[in-house]
């Protein structure tokens, strides 16, 4: 192995990004390229708190949605005041209002971890959207503020009008953003907040304050925060009260947990992918929050290592060659599966249009086919195909398991026996 | 290495400890000499443990004085007695579960090598941390182990490293709550191998309730009963004190003589 060998997927990760607009050149596929830029900064940031440190916060949006304002004041007044400065480093004014407000609260949050850290985080979560609608000079009260992106000053000619130099203008930032959050989990302070996640008590008696490094993490997690904040001002061009409040720092807890907060690529994962439902299942159906809802409690439940833990789990199988060999089993269980996601989607999609859109009568189609809501046909599709589903799968789900593990086995004492 | 007339590493003078009304340690006396091998000893619910709570920190003290290397410590919290050169291990393995054995030993040595909570080093260049980490696996033996997460190694290997993370940071005055607690005959030999190899020039606090241990181990020993220390001496000394045989064996001095 090659000394420099941990660079190679960085430099995949960069010609991915420069080449993403060929592929997908849509203009919905560079605007929803540049949603997940910025929702991968926000994702890592709050993970560098629960997944690596340990504090689940409840109020990550505060940083977010601050670094949001301040930009968008700052492109307000570097406008008026016609100051010299280029659209690029805006997103450094976000990260900082995103470090100043994280200093603040923090010092008074991270006085304590676990529960009682949530719960002021909640606190101070609840305060700032309060004072969001109060604050009417800061804030913009309903209308939010508004600004423009292109009346900075431009460097070589860039306005950044088009879209797609607001993508690459975010994709450059989600890259150092990127690069910067896994080289602070390879420092000395980022190796102890593993430790104080993993074992508080004991990082005291090695000579840390649990505290002052519960307080750090928390002022880089805030700065990166607002550095998204930031880019989504720019992105936007209008910031709205709405994203200092629950509903983003629900969100984002739910694209690390989705992703999986036990590895650094897990919330990259959880981003793209709720990005993506976000932007693509919306189109389709009205309830698409309900399928990420029910989404994140099979995750919780079933998968608690999110779904970057679950393809690492076939990364020994993968290398040792015995991937294969679970092969068979996932084919048993993929009919019983598809059967419940049919019916699954069936019954809310039936619901949905009978619930809330009625006053269509009950003619509806879906996945190309037409049929009517109301007639008992359906319903008795919708049972069988979930409890046949459903009874299949739980008799099967314990041959996939037992393949898992004796595949593992196989690969682990090849491993050894290497 | 019994030196009574020497500096005193740790001196504990009149403390006392509430847990609500009731007194836990009432008046506890104790002077701890430089550079000596030093063991608490005394019955279950003595106040050994809590006495380790209140030297390192975990606990503050409802009165009375505890002294470091001749500075007062009342009041600070774990980590800045920590880093004056003290440092504990645990009765109830206390490591980090998710971290790899190297890991856990690097944690141990992080402060004591000034990296304090640095994030503009790498930690992967930073080979002095690395060096003194390995250097420490290979004195408890877990060289081997050096990348299984600390939380699936056997217990034995767990008190082991329990001890590597005590001893990583360099301080010169251990303290080990009951390391050999739960081990089987050949592996606390080798505990005591282990501790007497680490312990080398420094002062150890040891609470034990192996007597083969202790009196294999200790220059001195204090007879803690009901919260206050009742002798301090040679173990020589101690086997044949008849108040510590009356407290401690709960017989009479006269009838364990004819035993």
């Amino acid at each position: 192995m090659n000394r420099h060998a941990y660079l190679l997927p960085w430099i995949a990760a960069v010609v991915v990004v420069l080449l993403l607009p060929y592929v997908f050149s849509s203009g919905a596929a560079i605007t929803m390229m540049s949603l997940m830029g910025f929702a991968i900064i926000f994702a890592l940031s709050f993970n560098m708190l629960l997944g690596q440190t340990g504090m689940l916060s409840f109020g990550h949006a505060v940083y977010y949605g601050l670094g949001g304002f301040m930009t968008a004041h700052a492109l307000n007044v570097i406008a008026a005041g016609k100051w010299p400065i280029p659209l690029p480093v805006l997103p450094l004014v976000g990260g900082l209002t995103g470090l100043s407000f994280a200093i603040l609260f923090g010092w008074v949050s991270t006085k304590r971890a676990g529960t009682a850290f949530s719960m002021i985080s909640l606190g101070i979560g609840e305060l700032v959207a309060a004072c969001s609608l109060i604050l009417r000079g800061f804030f913009g009260g309903e209308g939010g503020i508004s600004t423009s992106r292109t009346a900075t000053l431009r460097l070589f000619g860039i306005s950044f009008g088009p879209q797609i130099q607001v993508y690459y203008l975010i994709a450059a930032w989600c890259l150092l953003c990127m690069a910067a959050m896994y080289a602070f989990t390879r420092t000395p302070l980022g190796r102890m907040c593993n430790a104080v996640r993993d074992n508080p008590e004991r990082a005291e008696f090695v000579g840390y304050s649990t505290q002052m490094v519960r307080f750090i993490a928390f002022c880089v997690a805030g700065f990166f925060a607002g550095v998204a904040g930031g880019l989504a001002a720019i992105h936007y061009e209008i910031v709205t009260s709405s994203v200092v409040g629950a509903v983003p720092s629900g969100y984002v807890l739910l694209m690390a947990y989705i992703g999986g907060v036990a590895f650094f690529i897990g919330p990259i994962i959880g981003a793209v992918l709720m990005t993506l439902l976000q932007i693509s299942l919306s189109d389709y159906t009205g309830a698409w929050q309900l399928y990420v809802g029910v989404m994140f409690v099979l995750v919780v439940m079933y998968a608690p290592w999110g779904l970057g833990g679950l393809v690492l789990m076939h990364a020994p199988l993968l290398s040792a060659g015995t991937f294969r060999r679970v092969l068979p089993a996932y084919a048993l269980v993929a009919l019983p599966s598809a059967m419940l996601f049919a019916g699954g989607v069936l019954l809310v999609e039936t619901s949905h249009h009978l619930l809330v859109k009625a006053t269509e009568g009950p003619a509806m189609r879906l996945f190309g086919v037409g049929y009517e809501a109301n007639s008992p046909m359906v319903w008795v599709a919708i049972v069988v195909l979930l409890v046949v589903g459903g009874v299949l799968l739980k008799r099967l789900s314990p041959k996939v398991s037992e393949a898992f593990h004796a595949a593992r086995q196989d690969a682990l004492s090849k491993r050894i026996a290497a | 290495m019994s030196n009574p007339q020497g500096a005193s590493a740790l001196q504990l003078i009149d403390v006392h400890k509430n847990f609500g009304v009731t007194p836990i340690i009432r008046g506890l006396n104790l002077d701890v000499k430089q550079g000596e091998r030093h063991a608490i000893i005394g019955p279950n619910g003595a106040g050994k443990s809590t006495t380790f709570h209140l030297v390192s920190g975990r606990f503050p003290v409802s009165s009375g004085q505890v002294l470091l290397k001749g500075q007062s410590i009342n009041g600070l919290p774990p980590y800045l007695i920590n880093r004056r050169g003290m440092s504990r291990s645990f009765q109830v393995t206390n490591i980090f579960p998710r971290l790899s054995v190297f890991e856990n030993i690097r944690c141990g040595v992080l402060w004591s090598l000034g990296y304090k909570y640095s994030f503009w080093h790498l930690i992967e260049r930073s080979r002095d941390a690395r060096e003194r980490s390995e250097a420490i696996l290979e004195q408890i033996n877990l060289t081997t182990r050096r990348d299984v997460p600390a939380g699936v190694l056997s217990y034995a290997e767990q008190r082991a490293l329990e001890i590597g993370i005590t001893i990583a940071g360099g301080a010169d005055v251990i303290m080990l709550d009951e390391p050999t607690a739960g081990m089987s005959r050949s592996e606390t030999e080798h505990a005591v191998g282990l501790i007497r190899k680490v312990s080398e020039g420094k002062t150890l606090v040891i609470v034990e309730h192996d007597m083969s241990v202790v009196f294999d181990l200790a220059d001195r020993i204090s007879v803690l009963v009901y919260g206050q220390v009742i002798a301090t001496d040679t173990p020589q000394r101690i086997r044949g004190n008849a108040a510590v045989q009356e407290a401690y064996l709960g017989v009479p001095a006269t009838e364990s003589d004819h035993a």
